[in-house]
């Protein structure tokens, strides 16, 4: 499809795609491409400049902290986030679910920046992020801010990141000895998800992260018991939408369930 | 730097460098058929989902529908065209024909693709690695069986002369 006429520039410096994003009303990141491309094809969104991000390498690494956390820079593809050795060994659950992207190609192209920016309620990032405790660090013109995962999420296709700003990296706390989980229940084997759910269980208690039931993730904790998580998630007065592929009381339903799967998973008792 | 709209790229597709203007707009799998002439790779849903158009981009598998022609400037290109060399079939191609791994045809461009990908990363794939590697690749005739026969034929080297 021949999309709209667009300006495109592609900077070698984070301060100078600011600057870019800032200057011009219309402008947008251009991460991976595999969201904005098709909103762009269905005239859904209709940037007047993207600004690619992919000559910046300082976006691109992976790194250990001293502590045994994770930075992982905003255009990290899913592919590398699967194969990455730090990832394994710090927070192996970034990598299980990155796996379950889409497919191949997407997850050669997509980036973890991408995919908590979009923000689609039933990407499988953001539940994970949330769990984690992870840090958002957003670029702007007065320089660099950190927002917690849990109140990075703003809405459908919204988040804290605002116009003329940049998310750049996501920083992750050290495991710690809590041990992380997720479940979903998908349209086909790694497809969309219906419901999906993060778990970090730390000693007895569960932090549980509930994705595609509201416009943006559903944090809950719990004791970090089967029993528990589920009269916790029964109790959160989940209003989920309905469509094709759930009804909103099958989605409540499948809620239960992949919460407790995703503290099982974790460690977490039955 | 200021954004514009069209802008000189310059790829390596199959081996041969070709230096073009272009909008900022164009998808790469756009400016392969119609700058290019490589028609070989197909526009099948336009919307990243049925992977008819993939090609190998800097070793990566990816959907030319959802990249533009502009970011891949510097990039080194893999088609359906350069599979077969000397008017004799790629093992995978030849695999395809000995397994029936095609009917329409339309996706099989792309499949191939994947599946050069695959073998290009994985010498010696599971059955499940196969089945998750074409996992981008829709094809509405086969059910899929030939096409994961086919693939795992040519990892062994079981293709007819």
């Amino acid at each position: 499809m021949l999309l709209s006429e667009v300006g495109y520039a592609r900077p070698a410096a984070v301060e100078e795609a600011v600057r870019l994003l800032a200057e011009h009303d219309g402008a947008r990141p251009l991460a991976g491409g595999q969201t904005i491309l098709n909103v762009m094809k269905a005239r859904a969104a209709a940037p007047d400049v993207l600004v690619d991000l992919a000559d910046l390498e300082e976006l691109r690494a992976i790194a250990s902290t001293d502590d045994g956390g994770l930075v992982i820079g905003a255009m990290v593809t899913s592919a590398e986030l699967v194969t990455s050795s730090d990832v394994k060994a710090a927070r192996p659950v970034l990598g299980d679910v990155a796996a379950q992207i889409a497919d191949v190609q997407v997850r050669n192209r997509g980036t973890i920046g991408g995919n908590v920016c979009s923000n689609d309620p039933t990407n499988h990032l953001p539940p994970v992020l949330v769990a984690v405790g992870a840090t958002m660090t957003i670029a702007g013109a007065d320089g660099e801010r950190d927002v917690p995962a849990e109140e990075f999420f703003l809405g459908v296709y919204m988040t804290a990141v605002g116009l003329g700003e940049l998310l750049t990296r996501i920083t992750l706390p050290p495991l710690a000895g809590a041990r992380d989980g997720f479940s979903s229940v998908t349209i086909g084997a790694d497809g969309t998800c219906i419901v999906n759910a993060a778990a970090t269980v730390s000693g007895d208690e569960a932090r549980v992260v509930l994705g595609c039931v509201a416009a943006t993730p559903v944090l809950l904790t719990a004791p970090a018991e089967d029993d528990a998580v589920r009269e916790a998630v029964h109790g959160a007065g989940l209003e989920p939408p309905s469509d094709v592929h759930g009804s909103a009381d099958y989605r409540r339903h499948l809620a239960e369930v992949v919460a407790a799967r995703a503290v099982a998973e974790a460690g977490g008792g039955g | 730097m200021e954004p514009v709209t069209s802008k000189r790229v310059a790829v390596t597709v199959n081996g041969a460098l070709h230096e073009r203007d272009v909008e900022a707009r164009r998808l790469l799998v756009h400016f392969l058929r119609d700058e290019l002439d490589l028609t070989g790779t197909h526009v099948g849903c336009d919307t990243g989902n049925c992977g008819a158009c993939t090609v190998i981009v800097d070793a990566k598998a990816v959907k030319s529908c959802m990249l533009l022609a502009v970011q891949v400037d510097g990039a080194t290109i893999e088609t359906i065209e350069s599979l077969a060399s000397d008017g004799g079939l790629h093992p995978l191609q030849q695999a395809f024909s000995d397994h029936h791994a095609l009917q329409c045809g339309y996706c099989t461009p792309g499949m191939l693709m994947s599946a050069k990908h695959l073998l290009d990363h994985n010498a010696e794939p599971t059955e499940n690695e196969i089945r998750r590697a074409i996992q981008g690749n829709i094809c509405r005739c086969t059910g899929y069986v030939n096409i994961v026969e086919a693939i795992a034929a040519a990892a062994k080297g079981e293709v007819s002369a």
